[in-house]
């Protein structure tokens, strides 16, 4: 009876979604009960946390209801590094099934563990993010994560196989392949990062191959920030819908939220990710509707329970109920971290903001640089933008007009002057293919 | 009757004028006549040499960024006055010029001026309209060693 009620090709309900649209009571109910099962796990399992607790003579049983979680301690991405490699787990090796690490830019990976349930958690969130993206039995799934000690090559691999679609197991790279196969294999929806889908766009354009002529129709995006600008354009371009998922391989790795046909902010699962929102710098919870730091519990995770973890994402929660009909609470799209934030006269500018009014006003994202001075006891921001082909031309006017017009849209969008500079292609320093966004020349 | 004017993009530092110049020497080829625009920031090479798709690519391949806009060589009288006269018949016809540059060869009383127009072939119909003699890549190009 079910699978031909959720099967259909017009996407009907898919039964693992029934999560999403709990009743506000029943999903608290839920919470709550898991929040202290969770609590007493790492109690019980994780050094690190108990001797936490202990230093502020609580226990277990001081969780009475879910707004007790605040006075817990935060977890931290430096506890993983110092705990590595497997100080934070609270299940034996005999019961973990799985070990992800994540590439630290610095130093030693972050290892991540699972146990056997906690991978079937896994899949219902990704067949869960799927769902709500649209997919069902008979979609093909190119999904170009990477698979490997990365969390989103395997982490989407099950979900889509679990809600029943063709997963071809692709991975990263080989531009030219995955455009054969999104062609040749009939490929309905892709996985990728946004920029990684950018690139194949314009490899695929180079080889002749319109997007828009596939029976391709959606894309499942995640794993880096990426503008509303960026989306318009790649859903023009390709011809799809493109949806925003979230996730971090500490929490369990994609999985975490995803956007609904709506495309208006990402639902938490949170049913098994309890959200909040804290103040960066005192670490004060807010209410929902005020922006500031995501803090994620795993309310069900058991090789590696993460108590208040601290993910450094700049949004907000939604508590008003969403045009799909779900119930669990959405973020705001992420497009900031708070460890990115940099203060300028006392002025909070992101990186990202800088990014997102380049894009606007040139339709790609050209290489760029943000330089920071001080000068009689003044912050000076000057962003170095390369000067594309697209952006040249041989009369000042135009060029002139070109930097105005990026200037006044970082400065409309940051709200403090700024001095753009154009400079040659490929004068701003790349180290391993990444731009060094900002230097700070400050001296404090 | 246009020619293809190479432009490229410089930081105003010292030294940047040296890595367009090479970059087409490497490739042997020579440069008819340049003009550099400048503010304090940046500044715009413009270019005219005999192959210039053979030019843009050495451009291009040491990195830096250039496009190609079409030009127009008039002759112009060399003496006293012979620039205002053609001025007064662009301006006569309302065609705006956004820039000018002397090419550095002359022919016998004449000199030749580079012109850029937003509508470079009304401008040419109006210059040859009033006598103006237009000065095509072939021919300018003979005169070179």
């Amino acid at each position: 009876m079910w699978p031909e009620l959720w099967n259909d090709a017009a996407g009907g309900f898919h039964p693992a979604s029934a999560p999403d649209f709990l009743p506000e009571p029943h999903l608290r109910e839920v919470q709550l009960r898991r929040l202290k099962a969770v609590v007493s796990r790492a109690y019980e399992h994780v050094p690190l946390f108990r001797s936490r607790l202990q230093e502020r003579g609580l226990t277990p049983a001081s969780i009475q209801g879910l707004g007790d979680i605040a006075h817990l301690p935060f977890t931290v991405k430096t506890d993983l590094r110092d705990t590595y490699p497997f100080g934070l787990f609270a299940s034996p090796m005999a019961d973990v099934v799985r070990l992800h690490a994540s590439s630290g830019t610095t130093g030693k990976p972050i290892v991540v563990a699972y146990t056997r349930e906690d991978v079937a958690v896994w899949s219902e969130v990704m067949t869960r993010t799927f769902a709500a993206c649209g997919l069902h039995r008979g979609d093909v799934v190119q999904n170009a994560f990477g698979y490997g000690l990365f969390t989103g090559g395997l982490g989407a691999h099950y979900g889509a196989e679990a809600l029943g679609a063709t997963v071809i197991p692709i991975s990263g790279g080989n531009s030219d392949r995955q455009i054969m196969v999104m062609r040749d294999f009939g490929v309905t929806a892709v996985c990728a990062t946004p920029s990684y889908f950018t690139h194949l766009i314009e490899r695929a354009m180079e080889l002749g191959v319109d997007l828009r002529e596939l029976p391709l129709r959606v894309g499942v995006f995640g794993a880096e920030p990426w503008s509303d600008a960026m989306r318009r354009r790649i859903e023009a371009d390709a011809g799809i819908r493109g949806f925003d998922i979230y996730g971090l391989s500490e929490i369990i790795g994609p999985g975490v939220a995803s956007e609904c046909p709506a495309q208006d902010g990402l639902h938490v699962f949170e049913d098994h990710f309890y959200p909040e929102i804290i103040d960066p710098q005192t670490g004060t919870p807010l209410p929902d509707g005020s922006e500031g730091e995501l803090v994620l519990t795993t309310l069900s995770k058991r090789a590696m329970p993460m108590i208040r973890y601290r993910t450094r994402d700049i949004t907000s929660l939604a508590a008003e109920p969403c045009a799909c009909g779900r119930t669990i609470r959405r973020i705001r799209r992420i497009g900031r971290r708070s460890d990115d934030m940099l203060i300028i006269r006392g002025v909070n500018v992101y990186p990202s903001q800088v990014e997102a009014a380049l894009l606007e006003v040139e339709g790609t994202l050209p290489h760029y640089q943000i330089i920071l001075t001080r000068e009689q006891g003044l912050d000076q921001m000057t962003v170095e933008v390369e000067v594309t082909a697209e952006v040249f031309s041989d009369k000042v006017r135009a060029l002139e007009a070109v930097r105005a017009r990026l200037a006044h849209a970082i400065e409309h969008i940051v709200g403090i002057r700024v001095e753009l500079r154009l400079v040659e292609p490929r004068t701003i320093e790349r180290s391993q293919g990444k731009a060094r966004r900002v230097i700070d020349r400050r001296t404090l | 009757m246009k020619l293809n004017q190479l432009s490229v993009f410089l930081e105003n530092r010292p030294g940047r004028l040296g890595a367009p110049l090479e970059a087409i020497a490497a490739e042997g080829i020579n440069i008819l006549t340049l003009s550099l625009a400048d503010t304090a920031q940046f500044g715009i090479l413009r270019l005219i040499v005999r192959d210039p798709e053979r030019a843009h690519r050495a451009l291009e391949a040491a990195g830096l960024v250039v496009n190609q806009t079409e030009v127009v060589a008039v002759d112009v009288a060399d003496r006293p006055g012979g620039l205002a006269e053609a001025l007064r018949v662009l301006e006569g016809a309302g065609i705006n010029i956004e820039y000018m540059y002397a090419f550095s060869l002359r022919r016998g009383d004449k000199a030749i001026l580079i012109f850029r127009f937003e509508d470079p072939d009304r401008a040419i119909a109006v210059l040859q309209q009033a006598g103006l003699q237009i000065v095509d890549g072939e021919e300018l190009f003979a005169q070179v060693p």
